[in-house]
């Protein structure tokens, strides 16, 4: 006997699920092109919907985008586009025909290419006012400073004591008392791997070569990502090297996120090892929403988006007069003079340094 | 009356070949041909004439290419007597086992990465002499673990379907076991075998995750090259000098894969008949390989899903698995959320791959030998194309009417699919030419028409295919990362796979401890899945002898 009903029955369904996939009209983004284009330069009425561009590490807490919405009115699409670099690639390549009319996450060490490429319109933020000077790096607000991480040296603090401290520079990294004991990204393919370099640059100057060259004698390990190096090598993940590249806010999420409950983090940050990385938002060119795209900025630097960073993102705010969640105040231990380069310079030498930074470490 | 059946015949006809050629060529050839062009136009051609100078470039290539031989030889040789088991013995559990090797198919990299290495740490293969972390052996070791099942399935669902009385003969005649097997099965077998390897060897070719975490840092492949140079160095020419050397290799290299095919199709007659019982040494001897291969790593993974607290204060709970229904800050939705909207897409890509996939492979079997060839060759095609090409060619050419699909949620299963037709088409195809054409003829002598023949003779044989085509496409959507971060989406169509990737993106135990049950429930509901998937395919096969 034969039975091929089931097949049929799925073919159906298929057919039935594939019509549906053509129709697909139900997208909140698909905005109808603005004829008025005079109007709105005369008249800027803010009309949404505005699609804010984020990365994938991007968090809000529910009913934060609503406050705005249900201040002025206008809807805000969210959406993501993978980390920081294919979000910058990928507004490099629809560059003029935006997939939204905002962008949130582009860092300093990707700003210049960004700025390149005219991705931005100039926006001054009546809200930059509560921002620190050292955090506006683009004096002409093509981009407009959001949050800051710093990226820093970490290190497990149940294998250091008196008699054995803990390092505290980056000189430290290099002695022989830390053999075999760091484990740092590889600059080519991750950030934080990238900060680092950069942050013996800014250190070392022209010395940065030598400086690796001491690394690599002291047994570094390299790893391509944060993931592989955080959970594969250093203590916290089950791996046995006890210094490691993180992140400032590492502690606090260990507080946070620990199972079961601690009181205090096991792991400490090297504050004079830090690189800061500046996360910034603009306007894109191409933007038919501009009034609007203008008031989510604003909202961006506003205390309520402010102060709900730390928590979803495991970053500082901007907002020099934002507050702080208590984990944030009672466990991080922020640099006082962190490692900073000329987002212009970066883009210009990024490329020999690490190549160069691959010739010394891997070869 | 007779104008207008021909009229449904001509038309459906047309259809078979229209909506695969029409799918492939909207979402894949016209993209990436945009984002090849646009890179062209800005210095990739002369990229592309300097780099055989260079002698990085000459390492990059040989390494992909060499890494992909090993491991779909290795993948090939471990799947072996698993197939033979699954297709030629009667055991109790056999579709259970038979769904269970699919599951590594879904596991992100970066998680089998991590239980690789607390692996290789266990049995002191981390350090000193024998060494496996951060070399060549941990990526063969992650490839077999990823792809076993590809050979295993697709020869082992061919295999079961081989006739076989020729090696009762060859034995009764006098060869011995062996001599049965070099000179009557496997010749019979290679077309299922060249299909699964040239699969296997494409996923290795473009493979992403594996390399750069258990390679190491010093190992690269065209694949993370491209990636590294389009995404992080923002050097599009560049990037596309290497996509045109990938794609040009996997195009010649399809197109050996797919003349071994042909050359060795050989028609049959389907039989079901009882299979003997599997012997206990057999059976225990095969479990244990596939313990050893597929077993250990998931082990690993649900030893630490079912653990809080690390060293010395760590104890058993379930406490990570409780956590998935609740929103992390992190997450802009919960775990199970995320599954939920990985399983619809799932559904909608294994959808759209059985029906594309479908209908190519009967275009393939049946069609004219130009079409044929041609869609033999182009739907393997983004199996090998590198998850950068694919997704930035969607961005910048779906982007205005009447193919503004750049935001649709419906472009991740779309992608999907595209990944999921090979799979479709490489076990379908191979069953479909192995129908044998007395069968087809004698159905026609006794007034059926072609039509006809084609839903009660070739469906029928063909179902079962099917289905284990559409279950892979079904896991690969599940797991699928790379060309699924490239395409915008809202928070709220978060996939399990980037929620994996978010939890493990931030320091705490608890996160990490909710990743790895996550891990495990995406197992258990692939397994669960491929079983249901499989069973229909199973009820719509052929009963008895025909």
């Amino acid at each position: 006997m034969m039975d091929i009903r089931p097949p049929f029955r799925l073919a159906v369904a298929v057919v039935a699920l594939t019509a549906a996939a053509c129709g697909g009209a139900d997208e909140p983004t698909s905005v109808p092109l603005s004829s008025g284009g005079s109007a709105t330069v005369e008249a800027p009425s803010p009309t949404g919907p505005v699609t804010l561009i984020t990365h994938d590490s991007f968090g809000i807490s529910k009913g934060t985008l609503e406050e705005f919405t249900a201040d002025t009115g206008i809807e805000v699409v969210l959406q993501m586009a993978g980390d920081t670099g294919q979000m910058v690639s990928t507004a490099i390549l629809t560059a003029g025909d935006p997939l939204g009319d905002v962008m949130f996450g582009v860092d300093n060490t990707f700003l210049q290419r960004a700025l390149d490429a005219d991705l931005f319109e100039a926006y001054e933020s009546p809200a930059l006012v509560g921002v620190p000077e050292s955090l506006r790096l683009d004096p002409s607000h093509r981009v407009t400073p959001i949050d800051f991480g710093d990226v820093c040296v970490n290190y497990w603090i149940d294998r250091f004591d008196d008699e054995n401290p803990a390092p505290s520079t980056l000189a430290d990294l290099a002695d022989p008392a830390y053999a075999d004991q760091l484990v740092v990204q590889n600059p080519e393919t991750s950030s934080p791997g990238l900060a680092f370099l950069l942050a013996t640059i800014a250190e070392y100057g022209d010395g940065w070569e030598d400086y690796w060259a001491a690394l690599r004698r002291n047994g570094v390990v390299v790893t391509s990502g944060w993931e592989d190096a955080y959970y594969g090598e250093f203590v916290s993940g089950g791996g046995d090297r006890p210094i490691v590249v993180s992140y400032a806010s590492s502690p606090p999420a260990e507080v946070i996120y620990a199972d079961p409950p601690v009181d205090t983090p096991p792991t400490g940050v090297v504050t004079n090892t830090c690189f800061r990385q500046v996360e910034f938002a603009g306007i894109l060119a191409g933007t038919e929403h501009r009034a609007a795209a203008e008031l989510l900025v604003d909202f961006l630097l506003s205390p309520t988006f402010q102060e709900d960073i730390p928590l979803t993102m495991f970053v500082f705010p901007a907002l020099a007069s934002a507050a702080l969640p208590q984990a944030f105040v009672d466990f991080v231990q922020l640099p006082d003079d962190p490692h900073l380069l000329d987002p212009a310079e970066i883009e210009a030498n990024r490329n020999a340094w690490t190549e160069r930074w691959t010739e010394i470490v891997l070869r | 009356m007779g104008t207008v059946r021909e009229l449904v015949r001509a038309s459906a006809r047309v259809l078979c070949v229209a909506i695969p050629a029409g799918f492939l060529a909207i979402f894949f050839l016209y993209p990436v041909g945009s984002i090849l062009v646009r890179g062209i136009g800005v210095g990739g051609f002369e990229r592309l004439v300097g780099l055989p100078g260079r002698g990085s470039f000459r390492g990059v290539v040989w390494f992909t290419l060499w890494q992909a031989v090993a491991s779909t030889a290795l993948a090939v040789l471990v799947a072996w007597p698993g197939a033979h088991l699954l297709a030629r013995r009667r055991f109790r559990g056999r579709a259970v086992l038979r769904a269970a090797t699919t599951v590594p198919f879904v596991l992100p990299t970066v998680v089998v990465g991590g239980a690789f290495l607390a692996l290789f740490e266990r049995f002191g293969l981390s350090d000193g002499h024998y060494r496996l972390t951060r070399t060549v052996g941990a990526i063969l070791a992650a490839h077999v673990f990823f792809n076993v099942a590809i050979v295993l399935r697709t020869v082992g669902t061919f295999w079961e379907g081989l006739d076989t009385r020729p090696e009762e003969q060859a034995r009764v005649l006098g060869a011995t076991p062996w001599q049965a097997f070099r000179w009557v099965t496997l010749p019979r077998l290679w077309p299922a075998v060249a299909a699964a390897a040239s699969i296997v060897f494409l996923f290795c070719f473009t493979s992403f995750g594996v390399i750069l975490i258990l390679g190491g840092p010093t190992r690269a492949t065209l694949e993370t090259e491209i990636w590294r140079h389009a995404v992080f160095r923002g050097d599009l020419a560049s990037a596309t000098a290497l996509a045109v050397v990938q794609l040009v290799a996997v195009l010649a290299m399809v197109v050996v894969a797919n003349a071994m095919q042909r050359r060795r199709a050989v028609g049959q007659v389907p039989v079901r008949r009882v299979l003997p019982r599997a012997s206990s040494r057999l059976l225990v001897g095969n479990l244990g390989l596939m313990a050893v291969v597929l077993g250990m790593p998931i082990a690993v993974l649900v030893e630490r899903s079912l653990t809080t607290g690390r060293g010395p204060d760590a104890a058993w709970s379930v406490r990570n698995y409780a956590a998935l229904a609740d929103r992390v800050d992190l997450l802009p939705i919960s775990a199970l959320a995320a599954l939920r909207n990985s399983l619809l897409f799932a559904v909608v890509a294994a959808g759209l791959a059985v029906l594309v996939g479908g209908l190519a492979s009967l275009v393939v079997v049946h069609g004219r030998r130009t079409t044929s060839r041609l869609f033999d060759l182009g739907l393997m095609l983004p199996l090998g194309a590198s998850a950068v090409t694919v997704g930035f060619g969607m961005l910048i050419a779906l982007d205005g009417p009447p193919l503004d699909l750049r935001s649709s949620r419906w472009l991740v299963p779309v992608a999907h699919a595209l990944i999921g037709v090979p799979f479709v088409m490489r076990t379908v195809v191979p069953t479909l030419r192995s129908i044998d054409h007395r069968l087809r003829e004698a159905a026609a002598v006794l007034g059926a028409s072609p039509a006809r023949v084609r839903r009660d003779v070739d469906l029928p044989i063909a179902a079962r295919a099917l289905a284990v085509g559409g279950a892979f496409a079904f896991a690969v959507s599940l797991g699928e990362f790379g060309a699924t971060s490239f395409l915008p989406r809202h928070p709220d169509r978060l996939t399990a796979p980037l929620a994996l990737f978010r939890l493990l993106g931030t320091p705490g135990e608890a996160l990490r401890g909710q990743a790895m049950a996550l891990s495990v429930v995406l197992m258990v509901l692939t397994a669960a899945s491929v079983l249901v998937i499989e069973g229909w395919g199973r009820r719509g096969s052929v009963r008895g002898d025909l």
